[in-house]
């Protein structure tokens, strides 16, 4: 991964409003993210926002200060990407009309472990799930084929080890 | 005991001491208003709800409690908008409490329904929308606690019509906590007061930058005693202004843009700056990879996100300003430092000097900085000041001395233009036995002009003086001076008579034309009972000066227009 790319991940109270708050302050202060997920937690009532971003360390350092500031997030941290686990999915609709293209397609999906979810006459849809890097390589070698379209979750993160439960 | 959501709104308020609510009513908090009618919370009916939220301001400003304005759904909640982005870029606790359209209505466009908590959000510290009457309890302390603990700051309650008719069962103890929100102690950590300890002892050339948070705090008596102690001259930004005595010897006055020029030379030249409760805000540093560079820097602030955000510091400490003075003065005392004479201070009284006669009256007609230091001789020293935004604000900034925290009351971040006559009214209610001057501009006066009529029906005796120039002086001044003398659509004509204006709102209206004149009317207005308005007439070429063009550094000063 390239070196100022940061995973920031924070707890906050499962209410209406949360997220127009943290994007409304993202917009504000002028940040730049690339990606935001939002999704429950094993503790009702509380939901994890996963963001990254590319920049130096200031910048994050600003956005986690700035973001903690909302009465909403209960916990928020910079994950380091050597000491978590990351995952993306992506969809990915691929021209394979002819039977060699569908081989070859298929042939990297198994590769990269990726699913075919879904096929017909002229395309296939494929299901790839990891780091940002392989996925991205991926959607490269796709591209050769004809991406048709695709769909990306954005980034989930949890910190190695049995540090990061949340407490009380 | 069951009661109705109006009711509980009301009865929360008190249980948080409020004594007064600026605000105007509509369709959408009727219920609540009819409750307040029988209660005991002085209610002040403003002519525009900025101008209520500008009130609340003011009062909080001068109490150091929030201040409470409300508003009616749509148009009366986004009217507020003004009122709260001046308190929030000045971090001052004003609670608003908006009506909203019934929750069965909420988001299908109903009349007067308006998205308030979406519209403040980025200009507020936090937003409740109620869904039921049971959170009013809960969400009205929740608010206190929020606008009132760490960095202060505007909150929202927005309030839909049908949860102020539900009924509620009343119970203000403590129930919920937010988990996100802790309330700092404002200790510092006993590291970055030993760090600073170091950089104090070893410099030679201190300057205290103090800003607003040191009001905030209360801290001046401490910022006192620390800058004796270690014998630091202090410079102030805007909104630290009446942070020490402007005629404590080791006080220089205003930093920055529109700073003495004997501030800037000094901050150039120390080598170390112990900013506390700045937010080194551009008016205050110039540009920034100039500022304060052969110096060290110390930064205490509440807010973690200040620290760094802006300037690149040294030996940051995270603490309440009182607090962190304190911790470092009983340290040094506990090393048995301290500082009686030296070149610095010197150095300073010479720079001091040299200037002096920089900032005396020259050329014909009357001379805002002239009026204003016979206004300070007349005023006692706890009177308090408000501003308009521009030059009349500069002027008062360069040329009023302020003795005594919370006198000052001035839109330093937003810069909003009408925040001077509101704001003087909130300041007369939370202080009713000092005098209060809103020394303002034409332009900014005529921006919530109305509300002399709510000074008038209240009997709120405040003094307003407007430097008339008949331009939208401090933007005429920039076309001046950096825009080639293309004076584009600055010109407000000799309009309106403000003396009639006063008289058409039942105030008394008072013209100004020689010195003698305003002292007179000055002397008299101090035990008037009703407001006053006194023009006068200055020339649209009187500059505010020195001023340091904007993006330059704080050396670069211009002293003569
Ligand atoms: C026309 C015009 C001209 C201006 N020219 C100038 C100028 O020449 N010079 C100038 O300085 N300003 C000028 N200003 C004002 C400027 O825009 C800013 O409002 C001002 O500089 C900010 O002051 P501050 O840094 O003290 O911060 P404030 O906005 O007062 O912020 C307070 C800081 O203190 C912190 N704080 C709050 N509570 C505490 C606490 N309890 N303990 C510790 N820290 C705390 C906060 O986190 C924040 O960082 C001008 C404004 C206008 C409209
Ligand atoms: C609400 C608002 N609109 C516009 C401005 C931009 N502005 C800053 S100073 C100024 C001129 C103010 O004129 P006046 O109140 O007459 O004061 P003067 O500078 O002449 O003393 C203007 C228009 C502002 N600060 N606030």
């Amino acid at each position: 991964m390239v070196d100022n790319f940061h995973i920031i991940s924070a707890l906050v109270e499962d209410r209406p409003g949360v997220l127009f708050r943290v994007t409304s302050l993202i917009r504000r202060r002028n940040f730049n993210i690339d990606t935001i997920t939002v999704g429950s937690t094993e503790r009702e009532g509380i939901s994890r926002i996963t963001l990254t971003m590319r920049g130096d360390e200031n910048i994050v350092e600003q956005l986690v200060k700035q973001l903690s500031k909302i009465p909403d997030i209960i916990k928020i941290s910079e994950l380091k990407p050597s000491e978590s686990v990351y995952r993306e999915m992506a969809i990915i609709k691929v021209l394979a009309q002819d039977a060699e293209r569908r081989s070859d397609v298929l042939n990297y999906v198994s590769i990269f472990r990726g699913k075919i979810i879904d096929a017909s006459k002229d395309s296939l849809t494929i299901e790839i799930v990891g780091n940002p890097n392989k996925i991205n390589a991926f959607i490269e070698i796709m591209k050769s084929f004809g991406i048709i379209e695709m769909a990306k979750t954005g980034i989930v993160a949890l910190q190695r080890g049995l540090r990061g439960k949340i407490e009380g | 005991m069951k009661i109705s959501g109006a009711r509980a709104i009301v009865e929360a308020l008190k249980r948080e001491k409020v004594e007064v609510i600026f605000g105007i009513p509509g369709g959408a908090t009727i219920p609540f208003y009819d409750v307040l009618l029988e209660s005991d919370i002085r209610h002040v009916l403003a002519r525009h709800e900025q101008c209520a939220a500008h009130m609340a301001d003011g009062y909080a400003r001068v109490k150091g409690v929030p201040g409470v304005c409300t508003a009616t759904s749509g148009p009366g909640a986004t009217n507020l908008v003004t009122g709260l982005a001046a308190a929030y870029m000045d971090s001052s606790p004003v609670i608003a409490i908006t009506g909203q359209v019934p929750r069965s209505m909420v988001g299908k466009d109903a009349f007067q329904e308006a998205d308030i908590v979406g519209i403040v959000n980025p200009i507020t510290k936090y937003t409740f929308q109620l869904e039921s009457a049971s959170q009013i309890p809960d969400v009205i302390r929740l608010a206190f606690i929020i606008a009132s603990t760490n960095r202060r700051g505007p909150v929202l309650i927005d309030v839909p019509r049908d949860v102020q008719l539900e009924d509620v069962d009343f119970d203000y103890t403590e129930r919920i906590k937010i988990k996100g929100y802790v309330v700092r102690t404002g200790e510092p950590h006993p590291y970055s007061i030993k760090r600073a300890i170091g950089l104090i002892m070893g410099s030679e050339r201190p300057m205290i930058l103090a800003g607003g948070g040191v009001i905030a705090s209360n801290a001046s008596e401490e910022l006192i005693k620390f800058a004796e102690l270690i014998m630091s001259p202090i410079v102030t930004t805007l909104m630290g202004k009446g942070a020490v005595p402007e005629d404590h010897p080791l006080c220089l006055g205003m930093v920055g843009m529109h700073g003495r020029i004997e501030c800037n030379k000094a901050i150039e030249e120390a080598d170390l700056i112990i900013a506390i409760g700045t937010r080194f805000g551009d008016r205050t540093t110039g540009k920034l990879d100039e500022f304060g560079r052969n110096a060290k820097i110390i930064h205490i602030d509440i807010d973690p996100a200040e620290i760094g955000k802006n300037v690149k510091v040294d030996v940051p400490i995270v603490a309440d300003a009182k607090k962190a003075l304190i911790a470092l003065y009983s340290k040094l005392i506990e090393f048995g430092f301290s500082r009686k004479e030296s070149e610095w201070i010197n150095k300073i009284n010479r720079l001091k000097e040299s200037f002096a006669s920089n900032y005396e009256e020259k050329g014909d007609g009357l001379k805002p900085s002239k009026i204003l230091k016979i206004l300070r001789n007349i005023l006692p020293k706890n009177a308090i000041i408000t501003t308009g935004v521009g030059q009349n604000q500069m002027w008062a900034a360069l040329h009023f001395k302020v003795f005594e925290p919370r006198t000052f009351i001035t839109s330093g971040g937003l810069g909003a233009m009408g925040f001077g006559l509101p704001a003087a009214i909130g300041a007369k209610v939370a202080a009713p036995d000092r005098p209060v001057f809103n020394i303002d501009g034409d332009g900014s006066f005529l921006m919530t002009e109305q509300d002399l009529a709510t000074a008038v029906t209240e009997r709120i005796p405040i003094v307003s003086i407007i430097l008339k120039n008949r331009s939208l002086g401090m933007v005429r001044q920039w076309q001046c001076l950096f825009w080639n003398k293309r004076y584009a659509y600055v010109d407000l004509g000799n309009v309106p008579d403000f003396v009639k204006l006063a008289e058409a709102y039942g105030a008394e209206g008072i013209r100004i034309e020689s010195y003698e004149e305003f002292e007179r009317a000055a002397r008299r207005s101090l035990s008037a009972e009703m407001p006053i308005v006194m023009e006068v007439p200055i020339s649209p070429d009187e500059k505010v000066l020195p001023m340091v063009p904007p993006g330059k550094s704080l050396k670069e000063v211009i002293w003569y227009g």
